[in-house]
């Protein structure tokens, strides 16, 4: 897309997620059988025809840089913009970020150079297959400073008040109010973590609110500039789920297994893009016993599986039972185990006639490597 | 520049596989989907590329266009190389004409230029439709501690496989002296599997000689090596213990996708270390709904079953209806059989669609006639009809009409 850089903040809200995040950043938690978190944004940045995307680092970027890559899976790897992976950059003035604001300042230079006329910036807590175009046009259409992204949608009391920000909307579509992790319930215009920025204004506003010691993006520059900004809504009205706790990982995953929840992710004109990893496909053994459930390559499935979604190279063995389970990479399921509201990490071994049990509203959580 | 490489690799890719019927009309052989993920020609170049050869040229002249999209830059195969790499050779036209592939050995002998640009001490022969795994580095040594002129991999077969194949008559110590094309009496059981390694300048100098003589029919089997023999070069014979399967033919092209499904097979494409690559497009982990049953079966990313699957090969984006039955069949990428349809001992060809309640194919025991029983083939982008029956042994490559059900 014409002159629009993408940026994706990797770090942002894990500590609302932070079983999954031990050793990984955001970006890099496994969704849907072979996914990366990052690979929805950078997709729908790809999908969308933008052209050089930046992702922000801060710690624990290790396994996002090899999941990433030259940015080749997702057509980025250019000799003009593409992938660029931005490592924490430290220098006097600007360690380790402690927000948005300080990350921006870190990256200015790149963002400066990259010639884009908006900033498409994404955090990457949402499964959402997004066309971004709409939002540019309206963005420029509008002359907007900012533009946010948000959708209508209902906050259950687990999360009033809770890592998320409100917007209130007047009849033009500029935002005319925001909250800033509200104790709401109900129907509200949820900010989904995704705006557009005109790249003057956001050089203009980063360095006038680093100059004040604010680096509280949000807060600083969004909710304090509405009244003398032009900041723009804009709705997202696909389907989305967000990961804002253990419980929404394992109901964003158990949805996959709902075919309009398939179809509206991944529509055929829109791939999501990730790593390829050349596995074999899934081998289903004699006795093998399957029902509604997700795989990904490199699966051997000897045993009875239900409700579940399987992500790359998992075993089970003969005569175990998985059910209502996400089993990341490489799990190990050993003969005659019973599974039940498990989410294994990657490269998890569960021995034989193991018996382990969660429940949906709090499934079992198994730290990467573990053996059980 | 020369680009000085010890051993490159030439793959014949450029049979037009009229014996696959239905299956090759509009793509070359070696791009027909195999394994549930691959195309036939990801082992040759997987094997390449695991054996550490990094310049292979692919030699077709037929439909090369799926083909050439297909093997592209050669990224999947780690075959996009600053210096080498893979490269789709088509024939060409020259000052002094132009001049179709008229044999395997004028195949390689028009494309000498390319191979002079790597000046290579060795060059690798390979088919385009073979599925196996081999290492050719070993195959290299073995030809160099024996000083060979050409090595030549052989497999030993049963004496009843053994006349349709040529067979290599050996010495001791591997050196041929004798080779029969499909001999009715077989002196020894070693099958040449179409694979040589040659000396860069012997090989040269026969392809010259084989292109000055109007009698030949330019092909290695019958003319290069037959010479060879006779002007006493040193030719090995190099034995491979392992899964080999030509898949020239409908039938051969079912069993060995069929021979997947065996736990025992010495073909594992799932070990990690000797990994067949292909190229993979963005798709979704495959589905299996709540009423499916599935057994014994391959089944890849992208697919979704809502019916039965028994002993069946699956490709990306297939569809198996609600009440679909599909049990010792093959599935090629985008095929869909709809709900209730019944299809058993057939390979059905990219993006057909098999109607509701169409039957295809047939298992052998139902079969009236057991001698005409076969494999029943969809080709490519073919509608059968809802409610239509398709025997076994067809092969089908135009819409079928459906049955209107009163």
């Amino acid at each position: 897309m014409n002159r629009v850089l993408g940026i994706i903040f990797s770090n942002m809200h894990e500590q609302n997620i932070s079983e999954v995040t031990v050793h990984r950043c955001m970006g890099s938690i496994p969704v849907g059988g072979r996914y990366r978190l990052i690979d929805f944004p950078l997709s729908n940045m790809a999908n969308s025809g933008i052209e050089q995307v930046g992702v922000v680092t801060k710690q624990n970027y290790q396994s996002l840089m090899d999941h990433l890559g030259s940015g080749r899976p997702w057509d980025l790897s250019r000799k003009n913009g593409g992938l660029v992976i931005l490592p924490p950059f430290g220098n006097e003035e600007s360690g380790i970020y402690r927000g948005r604001v300080e990350a921006l300042v870190g990256i200015m230079g790149y963002i400066k150079h990259s010639g884009a006329q908006d900033v498409l910036m994404a955090d990457c807590d949402t499964l959402a297959n997004m066309d971004l175009k709409p939002m540019v046009a309206a963005h420029r259409e509008h002359g907007a400073n900012i533009t946010m992204m948000y959708k209508r949608m209902d906050i259950p009391a687990s999360l009033s008040g809770k890592d998320q920000s409100v917007l209130g909307i007047g009849e033009d579509g500029f935002v005319t109010d925001m909250l800033i992790n509200p104790e709401l319930t109900g129907e509200q215009n949820v900010y989904l973590n995704v705006m557009i920025a005109n790249r003057d204004f956001l050089e203009q506003v980063v360095a006038s609110s680093y100059s004040r010691s604010k680096f509280n993006f949000e807060k600083d520059v969004l909710q304090a500039g509405i009244e003398k900004n032009r900041i723009l809504s804009f709705e997202f009205e696909g389907y989305i789920s967000r990961f804002n706790s253990m419980r929404s990982y394992f109901s964003a995953n158990m949805q996959l297994l709902d075919l309009a929840t398939r179809r509206s992710l991944f529509p055929p004109s829109r791939p999501v893009y990730t790593k390829v990893r050349d596995e074999a496909p899934v081998r289903f053994g004699l006795e093998s016993k399957v029902f509604n459930s997700l795989m990904a390559d490199g699966c051997l499935i000897e045993g009875e599986v239900e409700n579940s979604v399987l992500f790359r190279g998992v075993t089970v063995s003969k005569g175990a039972k998985v059910k209502n389970s996400i089993l990341m990479q490489g799990t190990f399921v050993g003969a005659s185990s019973s599974l039940e509201c498990v989410i294994t990490d990657k490269d998890v071994t569960i021995r034989d006639e193991r018996m382990i049990m969660g429940f949906e509203t709090y499934p079992v959580y198994i730290a990467k490597g573990s053996t059980v | 520049m020369i680009i000085k490489k010890q051993c490159i690799a030439m793959v014949l890719a450029g049979g037009q596989g009229s014996r696959l019927y239905a299956l090759t009309q509009g793509i070359a052989k070696p791009a027909v989907p195999f394994g549930g993920k691959y195309r036939i020609i990801d082992f040759p170049l997987s094997n390449c590329v695991n054996s550490g050869i990094d310049t292979v040229g692919v030699l077709t002249q037929y439909q090369p266009l799926e083909l050439n999209e297909y093997i592209g830059n050669g990224r999947p195969w780690d075959l996009d190389r600053a210096r080498g790499g893979v490269f789709v050779l088509p024939p060409y036209q020259k000052s002094s004409g132009s001049d179709w592939y008229t044999g395997t050995a004028n195949a390689i002998y028009q494309n000498m230029r390319f191979i002079n640009r790597y000046d290579p001490d060795y060059v690798l022969i390979l088919s385009g439709d073979h599925i196996y795994k081999m290492n050719y580095a070993k195959m290299l040594d073995f030809h160099k501690k024996k000083g060979a002129d050409c090595t030549i991999a052989v497999l030993e077969v049963s004496r009843e496989e053994a006349s349709r194949f040529g067979i290599m008559n050996t010495l001791e110590d591997g050196r041929i002296f004798e080779f029969e094309e499909k001999p009715a009496e077989p002196k020894s059981l070693l099958a040449s599997m179409g694979i040589y390694i040659f000396s860069t300048e012997v090989m040269r100098k026969y392809l010259e000689e084989d292109n000055a003589s109007p009698a030949s029919s330019n092909d290695f089997g019958k003319d290069i090596i037959p010479k060879m023999l006779s002007m006493d070069a040193s030719l090995y014979a190099y034995s491979f213990s392992g899964y080999w399967k030509d898949v020239g033919t409908i039938g051969s092209l079912w069993e060995a996708n069929m021979d997947l499904l065996d736990p025992s097979l010495p073909l594992d494409l799932r070990t990690s270390d000797w990994r067949i690559y292909a190229r993979n497009d963005g798709r979704p982990p495959q589905y299996i709904g709540p009423d499916a049953h599935v057994q014994n079966s391959i089944i890849t990313e992208g697919a979704e079953v809502y019916g039965t699957v028994d002993f069946s090969v699956l490709f990306p984006d297939t569809v198996v209806g609600k009440d679909a039955t599909v049990r010792d069949s093959i599935i090629m990428p985008g095929a869909v059989v709809e709900d209730g349809a019944v299809v058993e001992y057939a390979i059905i060809a990219e993006n057909s669609v098999i109607g509701a309640g169409a039957k295809v194919g047939d298992r052998p025991e139902d079969t009236p006639d057991k001698d005409n029983w076969g494999i029943t083939v969809v080709g490519n982008n073919v509608n059968i009809g809802a409610g239509a029956t398709v025997p076994a042994k067809m092969i089908v490559d135009q819409d079928v009409q459906g049955v209107s059900v009163v």
